[in-house]
């Protein structure tokens, strides 16, 4: 299975290919095999993963030559290595859980072949991002799985914010995938090669000078910035909300965004060898967590406080991996690796779920807005159950797998007390807003009795993938268990493995922190001892500001945006005016030219062919008259020339005579030509 | 031998003459005659004087064919004079001037 690990991202691809080009028009058929190829890639994928545990994570590396030039190299290959293994797993699970709830949610959409095919095509890209084996294919993938995300966001294009969103998305990301390239062709450059092991060899070596590693590692971490929504480029993942929910959850929730986070871990080697690109990539975390676990406080579409809660915790792991590498520099312990990988893993369990679970509530409700929702436990205990699982999942509560993976993260920032007093209070306000929204969600009195009456449990095809997540999100994190000898740390690692250990002081503060955070959500929300209104004026200016995101979109708008569109309309006016006109002119004079060159054609040209034309007619019509049509002057005419033929040889003199002769009669004959001019009728024949 | 080719030269040229200043298409049909004859002549006459010894009659049998197809040339020359006089009413070749431009 493990030789085979190629064939993983070619089932989906061949998903895709078959629905686009064959089954386009039998949608059952289309979903049916776009499941039916992803679940084989994922028992394939689990394969790996025993494999891979079963030879003590020894990595594998296969290739085949791609482009070969006199000064570049390129080939196609995979790498597989535990955190591959885990991450095929991961995509693999969520891909195969996504796509059987669409076949609920999607029910009776026009495009559900489309829809599928869009699917596989991302779980495709997704795969082989994740099994390539240097950064020339990664970025391939990278670029692919931009090209979906844009494709599935604005999946209902019908919707202008929907289309608006698809291609926020695309161009905001695709800032960060600038840097990318620029950090990819520094490495090309300077390390002469894109495989991974080779460039990390090189880096190892020491011999590139701290300031290339520190500036290449910072322009990849531009790309990772932009797939992972980090701050500032964080804006395009909250409206990317406007796609289906299942590709919100699958995408922008455990896969897609995981990207970035998978690329910095990736390139950890990388990371490690610079403090300086370390510590930019722990601080824009930090960063982004905070920003974005604030403004989640604040939103009241169910899907954008998801979308900032995803923002957050991949800052979450970001900064985990930042700090990993700024300790490693300097020859510290530090579980940053594994708890960024291990997180990831977590995360994107709990969120699709989460997500998922979301997609359920508005199909039976038919709104994003949780002021209309309210009470509905009763009505959808499944989703109800499986969402508060995740969440608890989220907020980190013993011993849900989030727990495991969030604990290790404090303790990754351990020896960083700021990141540390910031990670408790992020970890706090996610508890927080987590359960705000699931006690406004599932408890109280429905605040739309309309909303609340049409409202439903799904169909099975949503609740059964809501319950496999449900069940990971619980147990996922129990291979991270700080008791185990040989549990995730031992098995994920970079360098040399860290060995976790249970830090009791440690889980009990954040066990605190997010029992505290669970408590304030039921005192404001479920008990309603403490008004949220009250809060709200009393911190008047705060909330305005996170309700408004930061006002990051409108700073966009204003420092980006409207400058950028001056700046193309004075271009336009240029183009409208100068260009434009010179092209004009060009176009005015050759027409002017050309009317020249006709007028030369016409008159001198053509005037030459007809004068021709004109003189033969001229002569024809004078000499047409020696045509006599009397046989008597023809006949004499022939004789005449015999005589003259025989003439010729006996005397010149009489010769020319008689050729005078001729030529004065031929012309006298001229001369009366109008003697018997017109032609004789012929009569009628009278008799006949 | 001379007097023979005499003979036929003043009978072409008579010919000639008439074929050329006739204006009678009967006319001009009996100097063609005039012509044929006069070729006649010089067939015969150079057959006897020529290529007698080799007992040849080449020039006399030509001459015999030269009178059949003369009178076959004859007669559609009569025809087309009938045709002519029944459409102009008349068969002076001068007013016959369909031919011309």
């Amino acid at each position: 299975m493990l030789e085979n690990a190629f064939l993983i991202p070619f089932y989906p691809l061949f998903a895709f290919v078959i629905i686009v080009f064959f089954t386009r028009w039998k949608e059952k058929l289309s979903s049916y095999l776009s499941i039916g190829m992803i679940l084989i890639g994922l028992v394939h994928s689990i394969g790996v993963l025993i494999q891979m545990i079963a030879r003590h994570g020894e990595p594998l590396e296969m290739s085949i030559p791609f482009i070969n030039l006199p000064e570049l190299q390129l080939e196609l290959g995979i790498w597989i290595d535990p955190l591959t293994a885990v991450m095929l797993v991961v995509v693999a699970v969520v891909s195969s859980c996504v796509q059987i709830y669409s076949l609920g949610y999607m029910h009776g959409d026009p495009r559900w072949s489309r829809y599928f095919s869009y699917l596989s095509l991302f779980t495709f890209s997704m795969l082989g991002l994740v099994i390539a084996n240097n950064f020339f294919m990664i970025f391939i993938f990278w670029e692919l799985v931009g090209l979906t995300s844009y494709l599935l966001i604005g999946f209902w294009f019908e919707k202008k914010s929907a289309s608006d969103a698809g291609k926020k998305a695309f161009i905001t990301t695709r800032i960060g995938d600038l840097g990318f390239i620029v950090g990819l062709l520094m490495l090309g450059l300077y390390a002469g090669t894109f495989n991974y092991q080779e460039v990390f060899g090189i880096v190892k070596s020491g011999t590139l000078s701290p300031a290339i590693l520190a500036t290449a590692g910072i322009f990849i971490f531009c790309g990772a910035v932009g797939k992972s929504a980090q701050f500032p480029l964080h804006v395009w993942l909250p409206d990317a909300m406007e796609g289906p929910t299942p590709v919100s959850a699958l995408i922008h929730a455990a896969t897609m965004v995981a990207a970035g986070v998978y690329l910095v871990a990736r390139a950890m080697p990388l990371f490690s060898a610079s403090a300086t690109a370390s510590m930019v990539v722990a601080i824009i975390g930090l960063i982004t967590s905070f920003m974005a676990a604030t403004i989640a406080l604040t939103q009241f579409d169910i899907k954008r406080v998801l979308a900032y809660s995803t923002v957050s915790q991949l800052g979450y792991m970001i900064m985990a991996l930042g700090l990993y590498g700024v300790d490693t520099y300097h020859h510290h312990h530090s579980p940053g690796f594994y708890a960024g990988t291990f997180h990831l893993m977590t995360h994107a369990f709990f969120k699709a779920l989460l997500f998922l679970g979301a997609g359920s509530v508005i199909h039976a409700v038919h709104s994003n807005d949780i002021r209309d929702m309210g009470g509905l436990y009763g009505k959808m205990k499944i989703t109800a159950i499986t969402f508060v699982v995740a969440s608890l999942s989220i907020a980190g509560i013993f011993p849900l797998s989030g727990f495991w993976s969030k604990d290790e993260i404090v303790a990754a920032t351990s020896g960083h007390p700021i990141f540390m007093f910031f990670t408790l209070a992020i970890a706090f306000m996610t508890a927080f807003y987590m359960f705000r929204l699931c006690f406004l969600t599932f408890t109280g009195k429905p605040r739309d009795q309309h909303k609340f009456d049409h409202a439903h449990e799904s169909p099975k095809s949503m609740t059964v993938p809501l319950m496999v997540l449900g069940f990971l999100s619980v147990f996922a994190g129990w291979v991270g268990l700080p008791w185990l000898s040989h549990g995730f740390s031992s098995f994920v690692f970079h360098g040399e493995a860290y060995h976790a250990h249970a830090n009791y002081l440690l889980m009990l503060i954040s066990t605190v922190v997010a029992v505290s955070g669970i408590g304030l959500a039921y005192a404001m929300y479920y008990k309603k001892a403490i008004s949220p209104d009250t809060i709200v004026a009393k911190f008047k200016p705060i909330y305005t500001l996170l309700y408004n995101k930061y006002y990051f979109d409108e700073l966009y708008e204003a420092a980006v945006i409207q400058p950028l569109m001056g700046f193309s309309r004075v271009l336009w006016w240029f183009d409208a005016n100068i260009v434009d006109g010179l092209v004009n002119l060009t176009g005015w004079l050759t027409v002017k030219w050309a009317d020249i060159k006709m007028w030369f054609d016409k008159w001198v040209v053509d005037g030459a062919v007809n004068g021709i034309g004109y003189v033969c007619m001229f002569f024809s019509w004078l000499f047409r008259y020696i045509q006599s049509g009397s046989f008597q002057f023809y006949a004499l005419v022939v004789i005449l020339a015999a005589i003259e033929i025989l003439m010729f040889r006996v005397s010149l003199l009489t010769f020319y005579i008689l050729l005078a002769g001729v030529i004065i009669m031929a012309l006298l004959r001229l001369a009366l030509k109008n003697n018997r001019s017109g032609r004789m009728k012929a009569e009628p024949n009278i008799e006949a | 031998m001379g007097h023979y080719i005499a003979l036929a030269g003043v009978l072409f040229a008579i010919g000639i003459f008439g074929v050329l200043t006739r204006r009678n298409a009967i006319g001009i049909l009996m100097s063609l005659e005039l012509m044929f004859n006069a070729a006649n002549i010089n067939f015969v006459a150079f057959n006897k004087y020529i290529a007698s010894s080799s007992g040849t009659l080449t020039g006399q049998i030509f001459a015999i064919f030269i009178v059949v197809v003369a009178a076959a040339e004859a007669v559609v020359g009569l025809a087309i004079v009938l045709l002519i006089y029944r459409n102009w009413k008349g068969i002076d070749v001068d007013r016959i001037n369909i031919m011309k431009w």
